[in-house]
């Protein structure tokens, strides 16, 4: 795919401020001075619907429009930032004003903003808002609701939830770019309570990309989601306590790689190991995992949660290797770190809004496929947890420690799957961890798009995936000693 | 329709403080719109606008690393015909884009449930007064002021110890909010309130690796801050604590969550008490209104309208007055958290939390820390948490963990890469002491925390 999604971009942004080419130069020129080393003004609007249903009724219905203007000046490691909620000359003129005051007064540097050339395009740019009529989608909350209250008497609350992005970007800098984007952005949930003998047990599901609604009515999406969560809340009805402290540890695949975004990823983003703060800082060519591992990060799946046409400094998205073969290859770079670094961005660069600066961040983080047979890691476990479905991580940078919260779980033993297991949080020491992968299965998966990734107040949409994964030891944080 | 005026200098780019015009052309905003709503076949709606100004400025290794301008406008509308609902948000203000919000918001009002319990808040809740709190106290904004104090703060850690080894930055923030709320019942009110903070993060490094924390400071007026000083070194003091951790075996431990980590824990009990997680019936706590939730030593008080707190409000997201009451009394339950909506599911009139709770504060017999940890013996002290492993349907709680262990009363040595684990129901049943080292900064006002035992999980 390769479609001209800049001037797409950049024609309707500009437009609804009236701003003309010439214009923008004129205030990119107005940036630049001679202690300003680049100077950027991102533009973006996104609007956003949100639909959902609990205890039958569709109750809530909302749409949101975010539109606006970030400027950004950077004078070597210094920053400044300013933004703006609308998209107008006099504003853009304060905006980029503001942005530039952290250099002193000099004298303003010529800017032109060159031609650009189309770059491939990993999603389609159609509004996934209006990919399905209103009617269908209340249509089919109402559809899924009946359907997974029919699925298990022991079903007694359903939530189902749709949400549609249409974010539509233009970044013009002094560096030469000049490119835009147009991206969709969908997720599907449903949420059920069962209850058994008295005891109330919860189950999520869902899934999304960067594309229309219409996914949803393909080979069954949504009734597989509603299933999938009946089934979660129902094995959770049986669940015993977790065992309490190390153990080994088999991840299911898809949704357990957030082992890989917390233990690496974030570690490898290029700010932490630029100011030395990351526990794999100055740690390019050693060994920080078991050679089994080969991470990537990769913007280019096409309509994956995570994939990025370019990023938000307009950089085309691109596959990252991280760790090849166990040894540290790079970090996630954007532009500025990069060139503090002395290299160059990988695409990394992504922010929440217009009103948040850019940062080194994930997009689809994942592990490469291995040789065993995931039956195979169970059986060669005497006795462990196996654990398939998570809520979520942290991580602390420059310790390496994290965690990861199991929702289903199973206890090993004698090499087989056993009872299920009370939710539970894993910990453990990132570069430590990863070299106790001792195998890897032939089952990569990518998880259904669900992620969001938090950094320093800035959520962004991401993707994780991994093959089953067996962890000689991590210590595991039941109730159970 | 006019955008409410853009508040940034242009002379130096630095924001200054908002006045009673910012408010009244907010309330003119809200009008407007609350009447074109209504225009266009409302029978009832509500509009809350807001309009922030503020400035961030980040110092590392003693120069600017970044200079932030913030500047949020926007406003958000429900509208109901006659019970169904719909709502729609916008930053941008101009008249297409509000026309735009007001009409998808009656679209989908179309397409969403009658409902019976929808609808505005009972008129005979509105706040009919609204007392002057004193949340406002602006200061010019300025960049290099910032920096002085950003550098202090920064110099303080970086000289508490030799162990310290990086500036993870300093941090001097300041912001200006102005709110204003209406709806078709004639309601229309607003507020000014300010926010100072400062914030230090720091790197400690010894043989056994690198160790990172950080503290900060925050108020609604500047002078009432702690001091660069003080701050700076508060942040270094945890980072040099956390050098070379230890293990623990794994088993059942006292666990004491310090000040920092405590209003974390109650949080999770009003989730439980949630108007929302009731009607839901996903709460731990279900139906619990006369029961017993915690150990008869506690007690959680909400007031609302204390002069200058955080956490203070004189009306809710609904328009609601707010007033002073216990959620938790003696450790039985006296109220949920409610709002309008939640309250009507319930058959309770709404308790105004339809912005949360506001100045929770824990009323217990405190004592000295010091006390706490010598009655504990030994045991081990969580002064930072990590991930999302609280359920509140189920109670279970697991998360990680690290901070000190203690033996006979005193700091052993750090702890980390802990797990600590126990049923939420167990835990606040088995709180066995309170600090009188109440942490202020919160909108949740609590000491340290003595949980009498959960499981810890170590490698």
């Amino acid at each position: 795919m390769s479609r001209d999604s800049t001037n797409v971009a950049k024609q309707s942004l500009l437009a609804t401020g009236d701003i003309s080419e010439r214009q923008l130069e004129r205030m990119m020129s107005g940036m630049m001075s001679r202690q300003i080393d680049r100077g950027e003004l991102f533009f973006q609007c996104i609007r956003n619907e949100n639909w959902s249903l609990e205890e039958g009724l569709v109750k809530n219905a909302g749409y949101s429009l975010s539109k606006g203007i970030g400027a950004r000046a950077i004078c070597g490691e210094k920053s400044g930032f300013a933004y703006a909620d609308d998209i107008q000359m006099g504003t853009l003129e304060q905006t980029a004003g503001a942005a530039r005051s952290i250099a002193k007064l000099g004298l303003e540097q010529r800017t032109q903003i060159p031609t650009t050339t189309p770059i491939p395009s990993f999603y389609d740019d159609a509004d996934p808002l209006s990919s399905v009529s209103q009617d269908d989608k209340v249509a089919l909350l109402s559809r899924i609701d009946a359907f997974t209250r029919a699925l298990d008497p022991r079903v007694v609350e359903v939530s189902v939830s749709i949400v549609a992005n249409h974010e539509t970007t233009y970044v013009c800098s002094s560096d030469g770019t000049n490119r835009g984007d147009v991206r969709p952005l969908v997720r599907f949930g449903v949420s059920v309570v069962v209850e058994k003998d008295g005891r109330r047990e919860r189950g999520s599901f869902g899934g999304g990309g960067r594309h229309g609604l219409s996914w949803l009515y393909e080979n069954d999406t949504a009734e597989d989601f509603a299933r999938e969560a009946v089934r979660q809340a129902l094995v959770n009805l049986d669940a015993i306590d977790a065992p309490a402290g190390p153990m080994t540890v088999v991840l299911g695949p898809g949704l357990p790689g957030v082992l890989l975004h917390e233990a690496v990823g974030h570690g490898l983003e290029g700010d932490f190991n630029r100011k030395g703060t990351s526990a794999f800082s100055n740690r390019i060519g050693e060994r920080v995992a078991s050679p089994l591992c080969t991470v990537i990060d990769d913007a280019t799946f096409p309509n994956r949660r995570g994939s990025l046409t370019m990023d938000d400094e307009g950089t085309p998205g691109q596959r990252t290797i991280l760790i090849e073969n166990g040894i540290l290859k790079g970090y996630m770079q954007d532009k500025l770190n990069a060139s503090l670094m002395g290299t160059t961005s990988t695409g990394n660069g992504r922010r929440e809004s217009y009103a948040h600066p850019p940062m080194p961040r994930m997009t689809n983080t994942f592990m490469l496929a291995g040789n065993s047979d995931p039956e195979e890691i169970i059986r060669s476990v005497d006795r462990g947890i196996f654990a398939v479905s998570f809520g979520g991580g942290q991580v602390d940078i420059t310790s390496g420690q994290f965690v990861f919260s199991a929702t289903e779980a199973y206890l090993i033993e004698n090499g087989k799957k056993m009872a299920p297991i009370r939710g539970a949080t894993l910990i453990g020491n990132g570069p430590d961890i990863m070299n106790k992968v001792s195998m890897v299965g032939n089952d990569l998966a990518l998880d259904t798009g669900v992620g969001v990734c938090g950094k320093e107040g800035q959520g962004v949409p991401v993707g994780v995936g991994q093959p089953t994964l067996k962890i000689d030891e991590i210590t595991v944080g039941g109730t159970s000693v | 329709m006019k955008r409410s005026d853009l508040t940034l200098d242009d002379r130096n780019g630095n924001p200054i403080p908002h006045t009673s015009e910012n408010e009244d052309a907010l309330k003119t905003f809200i009008t407007q719109i609350l009447d074109l709503a209504k225009q266009e076949g409302a029978t009832a709606a509500e509009v809350a606008a807001r309009d922030d100004v503020g400035l961030d400025v980040k110092v590392r290794e003693a120069d600017i690393e970044t200079v932030e301008f913030c500047n949020n406008r926007g406003f958000e509308i429900s509208v109901y015909v006659d019970q169904s609902c719909g709502h729609a948000s916008t930053t941008d203000m101009d008249e297409r884009s509000v026309n735009e919000a007001v009409q998808t918001a009656l679209a989908f009002a179309k397409h969403t449930a009658s409902d019976p319990c929808s609808g505005l808040a009972d008129a005979d809740r509105l706040a009919s007064e609204v007392p002057n709190l004193d949340l406002y106290h602006p200061e010019e904004l300025d960049v290099s002021d910032a920096q002085a104090v950003a550098q202090k703060m920064e110099a303080a850690a970086m000289d508490f110890d030799p162990r310290m080894y990086k500036s993870d930055g300093a941090r001097v923030g300041a912001v200006s909010v102005c709110t204003a709320y209406g709806n078709s019942l004639g309601f229309l009110q607003s507020f000014r309130s300010s926010s100072y903070n400062r914030m230090m993060g720091v790197l400690a490094k010894d043989d056994s690796g690198m160790q990172s924390a950080y503290w900060y400071t925050s108020s609604r007026i500047r002078d009432d801050m702690d001091s660069p000083q003080s701050v700076g070194t508060t942040a270094a003091s945890r980072a040099v604590q956390k050098l070379s951790p230890r293990s623990l075996s794994t088993g059942s431990y006292p666990v004491l969550f310090d000040s920092s980590v405590a209003p974390g824990l109650i949080s999770h009990l009003m989730s439980a008490l949630s108007g929302r997680s009731q009607y839901l019936k996903s709460s731990y706590l279900l139906d619990s209104l006369g029961q017993t939730a915690t150990t008869r030593n506690l007690t959680l008080k909400e007031y609302p309208r204390l002069v200058r707190a955080v956490g203070s409000r004189a009306f809710d997201a609904e328009g609601v007055a707010t007033y002073d009451k216990a959620f938790i009394e003696a450790g039985v339950v006296r109220n949920y958290v409610l709002n309008s909506y939640s309250g009507r599911k319930l058959n309770i009139p709404t308790t105004g939390n339809a912005s949360g709770v506001n100045n929770l504060i824990v009323e217990a017999a405190f004592e000295p820390l010091a006390n706490i940890l010598r009655k504990m013996g030994r045991g081990l002290v969580v002064n930072s948490l990590m991930g999302q492993g609280v359920n509140i349907l189920t109670g279970d709680y697991s998360r990680g963990a690290s901070g000190y262990w203690v033996e006979n009363g005193e700091f052993a040595y750090a702890v980390d890469e802990v797990t600590i684990a126990g049923k939420l129901d167990d835990m606040f049943k088995n709180l066995v002491a309170f600090g009188d080292d109440i942490e202020k900064r919160r909108n949740i006002r609590t000491g340290s925390i003595l949980v009498e035992s959960m499981t810890v999980a170590a490698h």
